[in-house]
C-alpha cells in the first residue's frame, strides 16, 4: 500500500524527521486558509500516489493567502497519469541550498534491505545511477543485525557531504529513516529532495512510502491510511468482495484461478489477438459463491464484451466451478456471452453440468487457447 | 532419485488439525507419503485419523524422527512456526501459508541459510515427486513419473504445464512450486542445482512471472552450471507495470522485471522461452525426442 505525501510526513514527524510544517486541503478555501495559518510562501502540492506529479504542474508556489487559494483551484481536479487530484498538502516554502536523496529499498535479489543516497537528489534516481553510478552510494543492511549507526556515517562520507553539521543531521535522518522502515514494515521508504537550507538545516521536502499488504494486520494504524475513495471502483468492489482483480483497459473479461495461471491467460488473451479487460484470480477455493462474485465484479466494467473463465481444477473442483457460473446466470442476467474451459479435478462433472444446462450464452471450449480465441472473436462480434 | 522429497521422507504437518492441513495432510498420506506427526499447540495427545498429534515440533520428531515438516499455520504464525521446526532439527521445511509478511520473511530467509536449512515457500504449493511423495497441495493425479524436473513461481500454472506434459506421454522427476512471494526460502537457482546434482532429471522446465530478477539470475547459472536442457515460461507478459499481478511479488516495479526482459535474459543464452504453456510443453517434448 502506497501511503500519500502527507501521510508519509505525518510519520516522518513521529519519527524525528525534519519536515516543514502544513496542512491538508481539500478545497481552494481550505488552500487559502491553511496558507494565512502557516504564514509567508507556502508550496501547494498534489496528493497523488504517483510520480511525476512536479512535471504535471501539480506542484506550485504561493506567495499569498490568495494566490493559494488561486494555484488550488488549478491543482484540484487535474488528472496526473490517470489519477485526479481530491487532496492538497499546503506546506511552508522551502530555501534551497543544496537537494540530496535518500532511500531505503527492499532489495528482493539480495535479501537484504538496501540503503541508497546521493548529493544529487531533487532527479530522477534512474537517471542518477545511470549517468554517474559512483555518485550513488549503495549499503545493504543485514536482516538479523538491523541497522548500526556507522552505515549512516558511511553513506555521508561516502557521498562527499563537507560540511560537519549536516553531516551529523544527514547521518541521523538515515538511522531514523530505518526506523520508519523497520517498524512499519516498508518495501520502499524514500526522500527525494532531503534538502539542505542555506543556513545548513537539513529537512525533508517529499516522502515516499510504501508498506507491505502482508504486514497491515499487525499495524492497524496504518491498515487505516488506506483512501477507499481514489481507489478504481472496480478495484474497490472486488477488495470489498474478496476477489483479486485488477482492472486492464480491454473488452474481454478475465477469470482464471490462481495467479500465475490467471496471468498466462491474459497474456494468451492478448496474444490470441485480443485486449484483455482484467485480471481476476478466483483464488484457491473457487466455491459457487466466489464464483458468483468474480463475475459480478468483471461484469460490473462496462467495457467487458465477452468473458473468458479458465479453470485449472487442482484444489479448486470443476464442479463447483460450474455450479457456480450457473447461480450466477441465473442471478446476475448476464448479457455478455461466458466461454468456459475447464480441466483438471471433476472436469468432466462440470462440462456435464454446463451442458444440460444449456444456457445460450455459455460456450464450452477444451484448451486455453482455443478458449482465448473463441472468446477474442466474441468480443469482436 | 528425485529431489527434496521421496520415499525417504518423514513428515509432520504443523497445523494438522485446521481444515486445509487436514484434508491436505490426508491427501498426501493416501498418496503414499509417510505422514508421521501433526503438531497444534494445546492439542498434543489427539489424533487425526491414526497421525498422532503433537504440542510441539520437538515432541514429534522426537518420537516419530519426523525429517520433514509442512506448515499450514496461518500467516501471522507462520514465521514461528518455521523457527520452531529449526530448532528442532527439520532439515526441510516447505510452507504453504500465503501472507507472510516480506519483513519477516527476510530476517527467516537469513536465519534458515544460516543453519543448512531448507525451506521451500511460503505462498507456494509444495512438492511433489510422483510415484514417491507428495509434500504440499499439488493434485498428483495430474502428474506421471518421469524425467522432467519442474520448477515454478506459480501453483495453477503449473499443474496447467503439468497436464500438458502428461498429455504429451511426459513425466516428472519432481516439481518444486517455490512461491509466489517477493522473498521465498528456495531460490530458483538453487533448486536448479538439485537438478542438476539428481540423476534421474534429465530436462528441466522453469516456469517464471513477472516482478524481480530471479529468472535473471537463473538464466545465467543454467549457462554456467548446467549440462541438462531447460525450457522456459514467463507469466505476465502483458501485465501494467505498478500493478501487483495476485501474487505480492509478480509486480513491476519501474523498468525491472518485466517479462520481455526475462525472456531476453534467458534466450541470450540459449535457453528456449515458451509463448504460452501448451508451446512449452512442446518444447520439451522436442527435447525429449
Amino acid at each position: 500500500m502506497d501511503l500519500y505525501e502527507f501521510q508519509g510526513k505525518d510519520l516522518f514527524r513521529r519519527f524525528g524527521i525534519p519536515v516543514s510544517e502544513g496542512r491538508l486541503a481539500t478545497s481552494p478555501t481550505e488552500a487559502r486558509e491553511a496558507a494565512r495559518e502557516l504564514g509567508g510562501p507556502v508550496v501547494v502540492k498534489a496528493q497523488v500516489l504517483t510520480g511525476g506529479r512536479g512535471k504535471a504542474g501539480g506542484i506550485k508556489l504561493a506567495g499569498t493567502p490568495a494566490e493559494a487559494e488561486a494555484r488550488a483551484r488549478e491543482i484540484l481536479g487535474m488528472d496526473i497519469r490517470g489519477h485526479t487530484v481530491r487532496k492538497l498538502w499546503v506546506e511552508r516554502a522551502s530555501e534551497i541550498a543544496r537537494e540530496y536523496y535518500l532511500s531505503i529499498t527492499f532489495d528482493r535479489g539480495a535479501k537484504r534491505p538496501l540503503l541508497m543516497f546521493t548529493t544529487q537528489g531533487g532527479v530522477d534516481i534512474e537517471e542518477v545511477a545511470a549517468s554517474s553510478p559512483e555518485a550513488l552510494v549503495r549499503l545493504h543492511v543485514d536482516p538479523l543485525e538491523g541497522y548500526h549507526p556507522w552505515q549512516g556515517r558511511q553513506l555521508v562520507y561516502g557521498a562527499g557531504i563537507a560540511d560537519p553539521g549536516e553531516q551529523k543531521q544527514v547521518a541521523g535522518v538515515v538511522g531514523r529513516l530505518y526506523e520508519v522502515f523497520a517498524s512499519c514494515e516498508a518495501m520502499l521508504a524514500e526522500i527525494n529532495p532531503l534538502i539542505a537550507t542555506p543556513e545548513g538545516e537539513i529537512r525533508a521536502l517529499d516522502a515516499k512510502v510504501t508498506v507491505d499488504d502482508n504486514a497491515l494486520f499487525r499495524h492497524p494504524e496504518l491498515a487505516e491510511l488506506r483512501d477507499l475513495a481514489a481507489a478504481d471502483p472496480l478495484e474497490a468492489l472486488a477488495r470489498e468482495k474478496g476477489v483479486t482483480y485488477v482492472k486492464l483497459d480491454g473488452d474481454v473479461g478475465v477469470l482464471g484461478n490462481g495467479a500465475g495461471l490467471t496471468m498466462a491467460t491474459v497474456d494468451v488473451v492478448t496474444f490470441a489477438g485480443g485486449r484483455p479487460a482484467n485480471f481476476c484470480d478466483l483464488g484457491g477455493g473457487g466455491d459457487a459463491q466466489g464464483v458468483v462474485d468474480a463475475l459480478e465484479v468483471i461484469t460490473s466494467d462496462p467495457q467487458v464484451r465477452a468473458i473468458f473463465f479458465n479453470i485449472f481444477g487442482g484444489i479448486t473442483r470443476c464442479d463447483e466451478v460450474a455450479r457456480g457460473i450457473l447461480q450466477a446466470l441465473s442471478r446476475l442476467r448476464l448479457e455478455q456471452p461466458i466461454v468456459v474451459r475447464l480441466d483438471g479435478t471433476n472436469a468432466e462433472e462440470g462440462r456435464r453440468l454446463l451442458q444440460e444446462a444449456g444456457a445460450p450464452n455459455l460456450y464450452a471450449e477444451t484448451t486455453m487457447l482455443a478458449g482465448a480465441r473463441r472468446a477474442v472473436e466474441l468480443a469482436a462480434a | 532419485m528425485a529431489i527434496l522429497v521421496d520415499t525417504q521422507t518423514r513428515l509432520v504437518v504443523q497445523g494438522l488439525t485446521g481444515s486445509e492441513g487436514r484434508f491436505h495432510g490426508l491427501r498426501n498420506r493416501a498418496y503414499g507419503t509417510q505422514v508421521v506427526a501433526g503438531v497444534t499447540p494445546g492439542k498434543g495427545g489427539q489424533e487425526v485419523e491414526g497421525i498422532p498429534v503433537f504440542d510441539t515440533v520437538a515432541a514429534a520428531a522426537a518420537e516419530t524422527g519426523a525429517n520433514t515438516s509442512l506448515v499450514f499455520v496461518p500467516a501471522p504464525f507462520a514465521a514461528d512456526a518455521i523457527y520452531e521446526a529449526v530448532a528442532a532439527g527439520i532439515g526441510t521445511i516447505v510452507c504453504i501459508t500465503e501472507g507472510v509478511p516480506a519483513h519477516e520473511m527476510l530476517r527467516l530467509h537469513a536465519y534458515v541459510h544460516a543453519r543448512g536449512v531448507r525451506l521451500i515457500g511460503p505462498n507456494c504449493p509444495g512438492v511433489l515427486s510422483p510415484g514417491k511423495a507428495n509434500v504440499g497441495i499439488i493434485p498428483a493425479e495430474i502428474f506421471r513419473e518421469g524425467s522432467v524436473g519442474l520448477v515454478s513461481r506459480s501453483g495453477t500454472l503449473t499443474y496447467q504445464i503439468g497436464h500438458e506434459l502428461t498429455q504429451l506421454g511426459l513425466g516428472n522427476s519432481t516439481i518444486v512450486g517455490i512461491g509466489g512471494d517477493p522473498v521465498v526460502g528456495t531460490s530458483f537457482v538453487e533448486v536448479l542445482a538439485l537438478f542438476q546434482a539428481d540423476e534421474q532429471t534429465e530436462q528441466v522446465v522453469l516456469v517464471g512471472e513477472i516482478g524481480g530478477d530471479e529468472e535473471e539470475k537463473a538464466a545465467a547459472f543454467i549457462e554456467a552450471e548446467l549440462t541438462k536442457p531447460v525450457v522456459a515460461y514467463i507469466a505476465g507478459f502483458t501485465a501494467p507495470p505498478g500493478k501487483t499481478m495476485g501474487h505480492a511479488g509478480a509486480i513491476i516495479s519501474g523498468s525491472s522485471g518485466t517479462g520481455q526482459a526475462k525472456k531476453e535474459a534467458l534466450e541470450a543464452r540459449g535457453i528456449r522461452v515458451g509463448t504460452t504453456p501448451t508451446e512449452t510443453a512442446e518444447l520439451v517434448a522436442e527435447l525429449v525426442r
